[in-house]
C-alpha cells in the first residue's frame, strides 16, 4: 500500500480501486468492506441502482460489469480493479432514453419503480445474451441452439426472473422487452374473463 | 459485516503463501458475501483468487474434458463444447438462481456453497454447522426443506448446489492445490461429506487447499439426459428435490446410465442401485417406476418433510421419462 495514503488513512482496512463507470474513469478509497452497490450509491453519487434485499435475493442492483450482468450488492468494490460498470444512468445517449427504456414506459413496466433499473438493465444485457444464442433451463434441448435467438414469453420469463418486482408489473415487463427484442408490441395474450365466463366458472 | 483485510492476486503462490487458518479464498462471492453480511461467516481476510488463470475449458485425449474452477457458472454452462457433450451439466447449471448470479458464480465456488438451512443463517438458533455443539434446531424444529437420507442427530442440512449432482450423475474429479505446492485430486463421490459428527466440515478439503479443476468423466451419457427441478416457485429458487439423469440406449436396452439426486442429502445423492436395476432394461416408465422405488426406499423423513419421498420418486420416473423422450 501506498506509504502516503496509509498515514491519512482513518479507515481500518482501506483499499484503493480504479474503475471505467459510466464511460467514465473513476479512483475511490473505500474500506474493504464495501460492495459495488455501496460505492456506486454512497461514495459516486450514482444512486439510480437501488438497493433491495442487498442479499442476492431481488436483482434490484442489478448492473452491467464487462458486459454481464451482475448483483452489484453481492460484489465487493475491491474485487472491481479494472472493471467496466455500465448503470442505469449510462444507458441513455443525452436527452435520449435507452430504447428499453422507451419501452419500459410506453408498456408501463412498473408501478413504484423501485426495481425498475435493475429490470432495465436486466433486461438490455438479455437482449445481448440472446443474439448470442444463449441457453436456459427453458431451452427445449441445448445441444441444438442457434444465435439471434427469438426468445418466447415462456423464455423471457425465466430469464428475467432474476429480478422480482413485488407490484407484479410482470405482464408489462415482458411486453416491453419483447417490443424491444422482436418489434413484437401487440398488448399482452391474456384477457380478464367475461361476465359469461366468471358465471360459469362459479357455476362449476 | 466484520473488517477483513484484502488480499488480490494473480498469482496462485501468492494466494496459498497469503492463506492463514482464519482466511477464506473468494470467487464469485455470490455465497460468501452473503454469509459474511449475515455475521455466519468472518474471515479476518480474503484473498481473492478469480483473476487466478484457471478459467479455461479443455478437451482432453481420451475425450473428457476439463473445466476450470474461475470459469463462471453461466460461461461454463453455455461454452459449445459442455452444451454439446455434457448437456445434463450445462441444464442443471441453468436452473440454479438465476442470470446476474450465474455470471458472478464460479465452478469451484459452486462445489463449496454452503446449505441454505434457515438455522444455519440465524445467528441466534442453535446450529452444529455453524457453532459446533450449539445443537441442531432443524432436527425437532422447521424441517420440511431438509434431508431424507444420509444424516446425523448432528445436522439434517441439504446441500443446495444443482450443478454438483449432474457432476454426480456424470462423474468427476476435483483437482486442488496444496498449500505445500503440490496438488491432488478427489473423487467428486468424496468430494463431500456427510454431517456425522462433524457438520461444520461440509468436504474433504484440507485447510488453505485451493480448487483448480473439475476433470469430467468421459462424455458418454448426452444421448438422453433431463434435470427435474422442483421447487416452490418456477424460478430463482433452491431445489425441494431435483434430479439428474443421463442415460444412452444400444438395441433398445439401457447401456449406461447415470443418475443423483439433490435436496435430499448432506452432499448429491448417487442413486447406485436405481442405475444397477436400470442397466440392460428398456427404458419405459414401469422399469423407471421401479428404480424410483428402490431409490427412495431407504428414505427417513421427518415431520416436515414426508412430501419428499413421493415428490422424489415421481421426479426420477419424470427425469427419465423426459430424458428418453428429449429430441422427439
Amino acid at each position: 500500500m501506498n506509504e502516503k495514503i496509509k498515514k491519512n488513512s482513518f479507515l481500518t482496512n482501506q483499499i484503493q480501486v480504479s474503475l471505467k463507470i459510466n464511460a467514465k474513469n473513476r479512483s475511490l478509497t473505500l474500506d474493504s468492506r464495501t460492495s459495488l452497490l455501496d460505492a456506486l450509491r454512497e461514495h459516486l453519487e450514482l444512486n439510480g441502482t437501488k438497493k433491495g434485499c442487498d442479499h442476492g435475493q431481488c436483482g434490484a442492483c442489478t448492473v452491467i460489469m464487462n458486459g454481464k450482468r451482475q448483483l452489484s450488492c453481492l460484489t465487493l468494490a475491491a474485487t472491481c480493479e479494472g472493471a467496466n460498470v455500465l448503470t442505469i444512468e449510462g444507458l441513455a445517449k443525452k436527452d435520449k432514453m435507452h430504447p428499453m427504456q422507451g419501452a419500459f414506459v410506453k408498456h408501463d413496466g412498473f408501478q413504484c419503480g423501485y426495481c425498475t433499473p435493475g429490470q432495465i438493465c436486466s433486461a438490455v444485457a438479455l437482449l445481448q445474451e440472446a443474439k448470442d444464442g444463449d441457453a436456459s433451463y427453458v431451452t427445449a434441448d441445448v445441444r441444438n441452439i442457434s444465435k439471434e435467438l427469438k426468445l418466447s414469453e415462456e423464455e423471457i420469463r425465466e430469464r428475467l426472473s432474476g429480478n422480482i418486482c413485488r407490484c407484479g408489473a410482470y405482464n408489462n415487463i415482458v411486453q416491453a422487452f419483447k417490443e424491444v427484442h422482436s418489434a413484437d408490441d401487440e398488448m399482452p395474450t391474456w384477457k380478464f374473463a367475461t361476465k359469461m365466463q366468471m358465471k360459469s366458472a362459479k357455476r362449476k | 459485516m466484520r473488517p477483513f483485510t484484502y488480499t488480490g492476486t494473480t498469482n496462485r503462490n501468492e494466494a496459498l503463501k497469503a492463506f492463514t487458518t482464519t482466511s477464506h479464498y473468494l470467487s464469485g462471492g455470490t455465497n460468501l458475501v452473503d454469509l459474511m453480511k449475515e455475521h455466519v461467516e468472518q474471515p479476518d481476510q480474503l484473498i481473492y483468487v478469480k483473476n487466478l488463470q484457471y478459467n479455461g475449458i479443455s478437451k482432453n485425449k481420451d475425450g473428457s474434458y476439463t473445466i476450470g474452477a474461475m470459469r463462471s457458472n453461466a460461461d461454463t454452462a453455455n461454452h459449445k463444447d459442455i452444451r454439446l457433450y455434457y448437456p445434463l451439466l450445462s441444464m442443471a447449471m441453468l436452473s440454479a438462481a438465476t442470470a446476474q448470479i450465474r455470471n458472478m458464480a464460479t465452478n469451484g465456488g459452486n462445489l463449496l456453497q454452503r446449505t441454505r438451512c434457515p438455522y444455519f443463517f440465524e445467528t441466534s438458533m442453535p446450529c452444529n454447522k455453524r457453532e459446533p455443539e450449539s445443537g441442531c434446531g432443524a432436527l425437532n424444529g422447521v424441517n420440511d426443506q431438509h434431508a431424507i437420507f444420509g444424516y446425523s442427530d448432528n445436522c439434517i442440512a441439504t446441500h443446495p448446489s444443482d450443478m454438483c449432482v449432474a457432476l454426480a450423475a456424470i462423474g468427476a474429479t476435483v483437482e486442488v492445490q496444496k498449500v505445500d505446492g503440490g496438488s491432488r485430486k478427489i473423487d467428486l463421490e468424496d468430494f463431500h461429506r456427510l454431517p456425522g459428527d462433524k457438520p461444520e466440515k461440509d468436504s474433504n478439503l484440507e485447510p488453505g487447499e485451493l480448487i483448480t479443476h473439475i476433470h469430467l468423466a468421459k462424455p458418454e451419457l448426452s444421448n438422453h439426459y433431463a434435470y427435474v427441478k422442483i421447487r416452490e416457485r418456477s424460478s430463482y429458487a433452491f431445489a425441494l428435490v431435483s434430479v439428474a439423469a443421463g442415460f444412452q440406449i444400444e438395441d433398445e436396452k439401457i447401456s449406461k446410465i447415470g443418475l443423483a439426486m439433490g435436496g435430499v442429502a448432506h452432499k448429491p445423492w448417487k442413486l447406485i442401485e436405481a442405475e444397477e436395476f436400470l442397466l440392460g432394461k428398456k427404458p419405459i416408465e414401469s422399469n423407471f417406476g421401479k428404480a424410483a422405488e428402490l431409490a427412495m426406499k431407504d428414505a427417513k423423513p421427518f415431520e416436515g418433510n414426508r412430501y419428499k419421498v413421493p415428490m422424489g420418486k415421481n421426479a426420477i420416473v419424470r427425469a427419465l421419462m423426459q430424458a428418453n423422450n428429449i429430441g422427439e
